[in-house]
């Protein structure tokens, strides 16, 4: 016989809303690997723990399931994870439990069991279960269920101890059996024993006693419900562009400065150019956006987390049936305006796949954070010291890519008639937003911001420096160094293609390295225009210099390209990757490019018409 | 309660509280699973439930209050489960 000993690989598994991420974080910190499950769009998340006995102890977060008799591609991993059909078998099944709601989880647990495996239960969120005046009597639960039962809080600092401490004991062996999907019959009789269960462990104050019912009524109300909606994201857009600009003036104000001093202090040369033109000029004018992505993500994560969001989505359904898609769609869809790359990920909870792609394909339209920048750059241009005509304009930019995201998707979908999706999306109970996993979130989001602007950006601001700086040997020795530069000449060859719609050279230069990333597009011009400043001028502002120097047609046609065009390489490899086919990737680029210069070419010609009147 | 009492969820008035009386086999039987997955959200017979708001569209989407959970149910499924309204 086998000697017991501790486990050295655990799987947490449990139903969404269980508060399992958490839980994961909170025993794994930073030493977390994310990838995909081979062949699957799921998240594959793992990590490694240290136990109270210093044992190092791998941890595989399992994808959110309701069920092993999966529906989603998510809960098919599961399955087939426990179930030893993908990776190897777990030493431990970690079961979390909502501690708050057992009476649904606790149905999860009982099928657990039922394949062999060691395992042990987590009641997590049981401090909020006190909070609401639930006890559970875990020694009991632990008696009827013949496995160890712990007590964890995901988002306090020591809330893992119990576990931690459990996971230094030795687990029995396995004695696996094969699972099979259950009928109504087994259904029925799990769903009684896990009742019986709960009515035996579990004392709590009557279900019409819940004040997330009576908070229901409101929120999801059809006139309060959208009128609550419509604060809600009025507020985080005001928010967004007032507390945002003012520290992104600071930022400004700071990086002016630095470059005024560094200007002074080293010798005239190519690398005080580098470093004032190219770096300062360049990675400045991309870095001032910081607070306005982060403010945005502070609002979507505040809202996901209070429980909020599913019900917006649930107001949202039927209006978004008009386009052909469903309340599912709202989630992903918020989330692209801060970044298309988290949405689309997000479209992995949209069971149905006509649905998913639709989704996908008008991710790119929701004017996502590197926008901000360019956004932000020309309608100051365009209303200089008048805030509320430049505060519509930017409303109205955002409209116009929601109402032409409707609109592609209504015509996506109308060939394609859908049989019927169900719904089925849980509204999980309210609660008050973590503070801590609040700012954990923000600080990835900041940290993927900053290696964007420290790698990406930073080298194409130098490659665009170069290009301005080195001769062109085509160029034929007249005008100034800038058009007999190399950038130049890619310049005059891009007037061929842009000019229709009004952009000039050092825009449509500026376009090539915005492939990339968007908000390089400033950074291009900034170092374009800081280029061909004299002295003085270096630390001249660009929103000046394009106010004077583009003409009204122009701003208005790039601010336009900019909401449509196709500009960022990675949404390119996300769609690929998600969607798994070429066609659709090339489908999305195609269409978004087809919209962008038809749009621009009519706002240029049509304003420039009359604008000359 | 007689079975006559029965009525369809989707056909509860707004914040009534009932208790669910059966989940019938689905007719088409590309409900097989939907019915299922019901029951394993807590759909099942005795269990009490009440609608705690409706959506936009005519009695779809349906905001279900099932025990400690609420759900989002189209029309649909609310229609595959019946329930007896409680006094």
């Amino acid at each position: 016989m086998p000697v017991a000993t501790p486990p050295a690989r655990i799987a947490l598994l449990g139903n969404p809303n269980c508060g399992k991420t958490a839980l994961f974080n909170l025993l794994t910190g930073s030493r977390q690997k994310v990838a995909n499950y081979p062949g699957v769009t799921v998240e594959r998340k793992e990590g490694v723990l240290r136990t109270p006995a210093g044992r190092r102890v791998q941890v595989l977060d399992l994808p959110g399931a309701y069920s092993l008799n999966a529906v989603s591609a998510d809960e098919a991993v599961t399955r087939d994870v426990v179930t030893g059909h993908r990776d190897s078998l777990p030493d431990l099944l970690v079961c979390v439990v909502d501690a708050t709601n057992l009476r649904m989880h606790l149905r999860l647990v009982l099928e657990a069991l039922t394949l062999g495996l060691p395992l042990v239960v987590a009641l997590n969120k049981s401090d909020r279960a006190e909070q609401l005046g639930i006890a559970v009597d875990g020694d009991r639960l632990a008696q009827e269920l013949g496995v160890p039962v712990v007590r964890t809080v995901g988002v306090h600092a020591h809330g893992a101890r119990e576990l931690l401490e459990q996971l230094d004991r030795p687990v029995p062996p396995r004695r696996t059996s094969p699972w099979k999907a259950p009928d109504v019959a087994q259904v029925l009789a799990t769903q009684h024993r896990s009742h019986r269960i709960v009515e035996a462990v579990v004392q709590e104050p009557a279900v019409d006693a819940d004040p997330s019912d009576r908070i229901d009524r409101v929120i999801m109300h059809p006139v309060w419900g959208l009128l609550i909606l419509a604060v809600v994201l009025f507020t985080t857009f005001i928010a967004v562009f007032s507390l945002g600009d003012l520290l992104a003036g600071h930022i400004d104000e700071a990086f002016a400065w630095l470059g005024d001093a560094v200007g002074r202090t080293m010798a005239d040369g190519p690398l005080r150019g580098l470093l004032v033109e190219g770096i300062i000029g360049g990675v400045g004018g991309v870095l001032v956006f910081l607070p306005q992505i982060l403010i945005l993500f502070l609002f979507i994560l505040a809202l996901e987390s209070s429980g909020y969001l599913p019900r917006a989505a649930f107001l949202l359904d039927k209006p978004m049936s008009g386009a052909g898609l469903s309340g599912r769609s709202f989630i992903p869809l918020l989330s692209s305006f801060a970044c298309a790359i988290p949405g689309i990920m997000a479209t992995r909870t949209i069971t149905d796949p006509r649905d998913r792609l639709t989704t996908i394909l008008i991710a790119p339209l929701m004017a996502c954070s590197a926008r901000i920048p360019v956004y932000t750059l020309l309608i100051a241009a365009l209303f200089p010291g008048e805030p509320l005509a430049a505060a519509l304009l930017m409303s109205g930019l955002y409209a116009l890519g929601v109402v032409s995201a409707m609109a592609v998707a209504w015509v996506l979908k109308r060939r394609h008639r859908n049989a019927h999706v169900p719904l089925l999306m849980e509204l999980p109970s309210y609660q008050w937003p973590d503070l801590r996993s609040l700012a954990i979130g923000l600080w990835e989001r900041a940290l993927i911001f900053l290696r964007r602007v420290g790698t990406i950006i930073l080298a194409l601001t130098i490659v665009m420096w170069a290009l301005y700086t080195t001769p062109s040997p085509w160029a034929d020795r007249t005008g100034t160094p800038i058009e007999q530069s190399l950038a130049g000449e890619l310049g005059r060859g891009l007037q061929h293609v842009f000019a229709p719609i009004g952009f000039n050279e050092h825009i449509s230069i500026a376009l090539v390295p915005g492939m990339a990333a968007r908000e390089v597009v400033v950074s291009a011009l900034g170092t374009a225009y800081a280029m061909e400043g004299d002295e003085d001028e270096v630390s001249g502002r660009l929103k000046e210099r394009i106010a004077r120097e583009w003409s009204f047609a122009t701003r208005l046609s790039l601010l336009i390209w900019m909401v449509f065009a196709p500009q960022c390489i990675s949404t390119f490899v996300v769609v690929k990757r998600e969607t798994g086919s070429w066609r659709q990737m090339w489908t999305m680029g195609g269409y978004l490019f087809a919209l962008a210069y038809l749009a621009s070419l009519i706002t240029y010609q049509l304003t420039k018409a009359l604008t000359t009147l | 309660m007689s079975r006559a009492s029965r009525i369809p969820l989707a056909q509860l008035p707004d914040g009534q509280w009932a208790t669910v009386a059966d989940i019938p086999v689905p007719a088409d039987p590309t409900d097989h699973d939907l019915v299922l997955r019901l029951m394993e959200l807590g759909f099942v017979p005795g269990e009490r439930v009440r609608i705690v708001a409706e959506g936009l569209g005519r009695r779809d989407p349906l905001a279900v209050r099932v025990g400690r959970s609420t759900f989002a149910l189209r029309h649909h499924e609310a229609s595959l489960i019946l329930v007896n309204a409680l006094p």
